[in-house]
């Protein structure tokens, strides 16, 4: 966990854990109710999986799927979703392979179809219709249509908080979403991209809106953004302080972002993602720009 | 041994030549069997030998048999074309250029098909909504255009290093670098233009993959590689007396032009062909011919079929740890055949006598 959740949503998860963790005893894998063996690829789609409670039947993983880490350490990693192998691929057994759009290459995926194991692909706009859809997709697949429905209520509810929330907002802030700072090449998140998406559903501005996609940004370019916050993933143990990326002399350390010392860290898959836990990053995202307007 | 790698006398030579061609046969056929029978999937070598025989008509056998038919066998068909073209490109270059450093890269070829490829991975479904047609971009078109890509870049190095029915080599190996910084730049646009999926795409292309290889993939192929690799023992005189010099050569009777015009063609083609298959596989055009230099001299009627032995089953082996190593996911072999095939290298040169010659 990399955000700090509210304790209504501790409980909910504890229990789901709790649940999972029973279901994932030894021995009891094969005995699950539906005998599908599902390869997951793609993190969003092995989050909802997780959440639908197929985590159980999950046989195979790829190397984007890393939540819930503690259900997915003991899972075979067939690799990069768009690297997969087939032999790779079914040497897991599975007799269902649900993978995130663009998984391949495509040689390899009708190999996979050849030997008679079916392929859907699920598609992933970073809007929330998208993660709806998503849900629902995976759920059908996985023949559990019933706590899909369930789930994709229970996050379009979320969605719905989200924008009253974001209705509150007067003055709109200015975000940058930074994937990566290696070496003082800083690469964010511009229009379109799935940080674009996040940032709309926080009702924050991108003040990388200039930029198509994922992009390396000069330093002229981040004092014209001049953003009120900046937004770093969060991957591995070593957290980025606002310290480090406001370095005195720096861009980013010259923007009003390092003068209110507004840095938010998130971790990756949970900011970006698109899956269940969305509308609680966004609520995360929200409040640590907002902390005035959003409470609890 | 009193004598020195690569200086032996012709009939030892001649001896040593056949016991390492006998040799590397044996190689070829103990690695396609290794590559056949291990993989992700456990399946016994007596039920391989099942499938092999029967044809895999057994449906209880129905996966073993997709397994072994469909993708293990093309894919070690494609490697061994692959390496062996490549190791036959890279004998062939250095023998025509004179010079241990060429490789096929020196013609373009890998340049020229890098840029095609970044263009399609980059603007190909860009480019499909411009023209109004349905996505997503067909699969062969990559390939494709890698193909034609090494050839055109190929053929204009050709045409800027040919004067009066003459073709320079030096100029062609000048012009080919600079064509290499030319297309590396236009690659590096294409870079900077692309999105985090097609980066991480265009990043595993220029590692080298035979992970889609299929029986399509096979057929479309083995045309471009197998003449290639029939061909080159014919040019193994010409290229010898090429060792002297160019006018040497030609007083000797040897066509020179004729000769370097039909060697930087079958590259093009060999080569264009490879990386259209398996992306940009490096290090088996530089190290295999060079392996064998040392080991069976520079006389390159040997060393030419020896290069397609060698080259080939280097590739399958590489194919095989890459696919090992990190099961049930696998490693691009580019980074296999660099890692394992870069400290050899310099063995076999610490291990040799004296330097190499070409």
């Amino acid at each position: 966990m990399t955000h700090d959740p509210v304790p209504a949503r501790w409980t909910r998860r504890a229990l789901l854990a709790g649940a999972l963790g029973l279901a994932a005893l030894p021995g009891s894998p094969r005995a699950a109710a539906q005998a599908s063996r599902i390869a997951a690829l793609g993190g969003a789609v092995t989050e909802i999986l997780y959440r639908l409670g197929a985590a159980d039947r999950i046989v195979a993983v790829d190397t984007t799927s890393v939540y819930p880490a503690e259900v997915l350490r003991e899972k075979p990693n067939v690799g990069y979703l768009r690297a997969l192998s087939a032999e790779g691929l079914l040497s897991a057994g599975p007799d269902l392979v649900i993978a995130a759009e663009g998984a391949g290459p495509s040689d390899v995926l009708s190999l996979v179809r050849e030997a008679g194991v079916p392929v859907s692909i699920v598609k992933e706009p970073p809007t929330p219709e998208g993660v709806l859809d998503k849900i629902l997709a995976v759920g059908r697949l996985a023949g559990l249509k019933g706590q899909a429905e369930a789930l994709a209520r229970e996050v379009g509810a979320q969605f719905a908080g989200l924008s009253r929330q974001r209705a509150r907002i007067t003055r709109p802030a200015r975000a940058l979403v930074v994937l990566s700072l290696a070496n003082g090449r800083v690469m964010v998140g511009g229009r379109g991209s799935t940080a674009d998406g996040i940032l709309a559903l926080a009702g924050i501005d991108n003040a990388a809106a200039g930029i198509e996609g994922f992009k390396p940004i000069t330093d002229e370019a981040i004092l014209a953004a001049a953003p009120d916050a900046v937004v770093l993933m969060r991957n591995g143990a070593e957290a980025p302080t606002p310290e480090t990326t406001f370095t005195p002399g720096t861009a980013l350390g010259q923007t009003p972002a390092a003068a209110k010392r507004a840095l938010v860290t998130m971790d990756g898959l949970y900011l970006l993602g698109f899956g269940p836990r969305t509308p609680d990053a966004a609520r995360d995202l929200m409040r640590a720009v907002y902390p005035d307007l959003i409470r609890g | 041994m009193g004598e020195a790698p690569g200086r032996v006398r012709p009939a030892a030579a001649r001896r040593r030549g056949a016991l390492v061609l006998a040799g590397l046969a044996a190689l070829v056929i103990a690695v396609a069997l290794l590559s056949v029978g291990v993989g992700a999937i456990r399946i016994a070598p007596s039920r391989i030998l099942d499938l092999l025989v029967r044809g895999g008509s057994d449906p209880a056998l129905a996966r073993d048999a997709l397994v072994i038919l469909n993708i293990r066998l093309p894919r070690t068909l494609l490697g061994f074309l692959v390496g062996a073209g490549l190791a036959v490109s890279g004998a062939l270059m250095q023998g025509l250029f004179r010079n241990p450093l060429a490789d096929p890269a020196l013609v373009g070829v890998s340049a020229g098909a890098g840029l095609a490829a970044a263009v399609v991975i980059v603007l190909g479904d860009r480019l499909l909504q411009a023209l109004g047609l349905p996505g997503p971009l067909p699969y062969a078109v990559l390939p494709a255009a890698a193909f034609l890509g090494g050839l055109a870049a190929t053929l204009g190095l050709s045409l800027v290093a040919t004067r009066a029915g003459r073709t320079s080599v030096a100029t062609m190996l000048l012009a080919g670098i600079a064509l290499g910084a030319l297309t590396g730049a236009m690659t590096g646009l294409l870079v900077y233009a692309s999105d985090d999926r097609q980066l991480r795409d265009l990043t595993f292309w220029s590692l080298g993959s035979l992970g889609g290889a299929s029986w399509a993939k096979v057929a479309a192929t083995a045309p471009a590689i197998l003449p290639v690799l029939v061909a080159v023992p014919f040019l193994g005189r010409g290229l010898n007396a090429l060792v002297l010099g160019e006018a040497e050569a030609f007083h000797l009777g040897i066509p020179v032009e004729r000769l370097k015009r039909t060697a930087i063609l079958l590259v093009a083609v060999a080569v264009g062909a490879s990386v259209a298959a398996a992306g940009v596989i490096g290090f088996i055009g530089l190290v295999v011919p060079h392996a064998l230099r040392l080991l069976i001299g520079p006389e390159h009627r040997r060393l030419l079929p020896a290069s397609a032995l060698l080259g080939g089953a280097l590739l399958v082996l590489a194919d095989v740890a890459a696919r090992l190593v990190v099961a049930p996911a696998e490693l691009p072999i580019g980074i296999v055949t660099a890692l394992v095939g870069a400290p050899v290298f310099l063995w076999l040169l610490l291990a040799g006598t004296r330097g190499i010659d070409v």
